[in-house]
């Protein structure tokens, strides 16, 4: 077993400087969940297959289950908490739950995460694009088609 | 436990020596420190923000590869795509973007897992591991580097810097294709990459190497018989055959030996068949298992 020993650090979350004292070898997960109170952020599997934990490392998504907290130091983070303004939710937000993308929700966060970060580099994606883009993200409940409506649904409105 | 965020070579260097562990996207380390699988080393230095690690340089006849390439770059890289596609093609199947986004080719080299992807194609293509130490920078073979599975040759000090590519002759192509049981976040059940050079129609060099089914990659030999031979259906079973030959394959719950033995032949002849139709100017693109519709299929 390695020593317990917490490290300084702060982490930018969603354009907030968090400063923790954290164990090394923990995941980005539990220290956005159980030390700043953002628990948007699920975790499904803790072992890299579900995407549940996804949230993005300076606008590209990684698996925060997987990742060392410290390791995020000096960069960005942004989850599921960042995506909506004070008073609206956004364009892919409203449009998931138009589109009925949403059942039990535990997938949502994930999700929501892969696909800001598709549109963001990629306005105008196929839809093979988006079940690439989406491809480390499962859900058990919706099937993916809505999901994947949801998303086009956000590209059309960007684009017009 | 520590990790240090270095933000030069010569940092990581002196971490090393000193017992520290490299950590670049984590994705092989943090993963299989899981469940008892192992627990993380003490001291860990972060490889991630050194710039010079990530650049992909074109020499006179070389090119490097920085090792902290990420297979996201490698995968969409105009130089990486043109001239040695088979390391795109196998780029663009490894897990998910996310995987993809912080996971490097130095990672995937030096965790030496027989079901890497990208070992394959830069076996075929001659490419050699540059590890570096506070002492010395060498070049090694990647047969003499992966001395068995998760076991490499280099010792605990040295850095693999980058993977240095010869460049390739005109008429040269490169392909990678895998067996998967499904198109995203899979391991290889087997998979087979092929570097191939054209002098009109004839093959004049021909490399194939194995991904999942020996103890480490490994090259098939006696490929001879094909060399100044179209690339038609008598030199692809020939291909098929020597893979499925000299394929080590073991059993277990995802495919039996014998499935396996077969499927290394047919995913050798598909890598050669691309690789020959790119060498002959064809565009096809990466990954081939997508545009050829191998592998898994939606
Ligand atoms: C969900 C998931 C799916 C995956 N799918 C695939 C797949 O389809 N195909 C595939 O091949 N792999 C796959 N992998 C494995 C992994 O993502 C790759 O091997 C990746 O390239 C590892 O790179 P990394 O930077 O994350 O390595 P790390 O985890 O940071 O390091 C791996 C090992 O190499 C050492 N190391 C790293 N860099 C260096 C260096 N420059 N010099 C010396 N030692 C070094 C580390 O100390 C460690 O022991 C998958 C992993 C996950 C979690
Ligand atoms: S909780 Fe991270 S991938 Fe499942
Ligand atoms: S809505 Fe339940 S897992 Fe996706």
């Amino acid at each position: 077993m390695s020593t317990s020993n917490p490290q300084a650090v702060t982490l930018n979350v969603n354009g907030v400087p968090y400063p923790v004292a954290i164990d090394t070898s923990r995941t980005l997960s539990t220290v956005l969940r159980n030390e700043l109170g953002l628990t948007g952020t699920k975790e499904g599997c803790d072992d890299c297959e579900c995407g549940a934990c996804m949230v993005l490392l300076d606008g590209r998504p990684i698996n925060s289950c997987s990742y060392l907290a410290v390791q995020t130091q000096g960069r960005e983070v942004t989850t599921v908490e960042g995506l909506a303004s004070q008073d609206d939710l956004a364009p892919l937000q409203r449009n998931i739950l138009a589109a009925g993308g949403v059942q039990c929700g535990f997938c949502t966060p994930g999700m929501l995460m892969s696909a800001t970060a598709l549109l963001d580099e990629n306005p105008t994606p196929t839809e093979e694009e988006i079940r690439i883009g989406l491809s480390g993200n499962l859900c058990r409940c919706t099937g993916y088609a809505r999901i994947l409506d949801s998303v086009i649904q956000t590209s059309v409105e960007i684009n017009s | 436990m520590t990790m240090t965020i270095a933000t030069t070579i010569d940092e990581i260097l002196s971490g090393l020596s000193q017992g520290a562990r490299p950590i670049a996207g984590g994705t092989d380390l943090v993963v299989g420190s899981r469940q008892g699988k192992g627990t993380l080393p003490e001291h860990l230095i972060a490889i991630d923000r050194v710039s010079e690690l990530a650049h992909i340089e074109v020499g006179a006849e070389t090119t490097r590869i920085g090792s902290g390439v990420t297979h996201a770059t490698l995968m969409t890289d105009p130089t990486i795509v043109a001239s040695f596609t088979g390391v795109s093609d196998a780029a663009a199947l490894v897990g998910s973007p996310a995987t993809r986004n912080v996971g490097t080719i130095g990672g995937n080299v030096m965790n030496g897992s027989p079901a890497m992807d990208t070992g394959a194609p830069l076996v075929v293509l001659g490419a050699q591991a540059e590890l570096a130490s506070t002492s010395a920078t060498r070049l090694v073979d990647l047969d003499e580097l992966w001395v068995g599975p998760g076991r490499t040759s280099a010792a605990d000090d040295e850095l693999c810097t980058a993977l240095v590519i010869p460049n390739r002759p005109e008429s040269s192509g490169s392909a990678y294709v895998r067996l998967e049981y499904r198109r995203a976040m899979e391991i290889a059940i087997v998979g087979a990459a092929a570097a191939v050079t054209l002098d009109g129609d004839a093959i004049s060099s021909v490399r194939v190497a194995l991904t999942a089914v020996a103890p480490t990659i490994i090259s098939v030999g006696g490929l001879d018989a094909v060399v100044g031979q179209p690339a038609d259906e008598a030199a692809l079973a020939a291909v098929s055959e020597a893979s499925s030959e000299q394929a080590a394959p073991i059993s277990d719950l995802r495919a039996s030996d014998r499935y396996r033995r077969h499927m290394i032949g047919v995913m050798a002849r598909r890598a050669v068949e691309a690789a020959a139709r790119r060498a002959s100017g064809e565009t096809i693109s990466v990954p081939v298992n997508r545009a050829l519709g191998v592998g898994a299929q939606s």
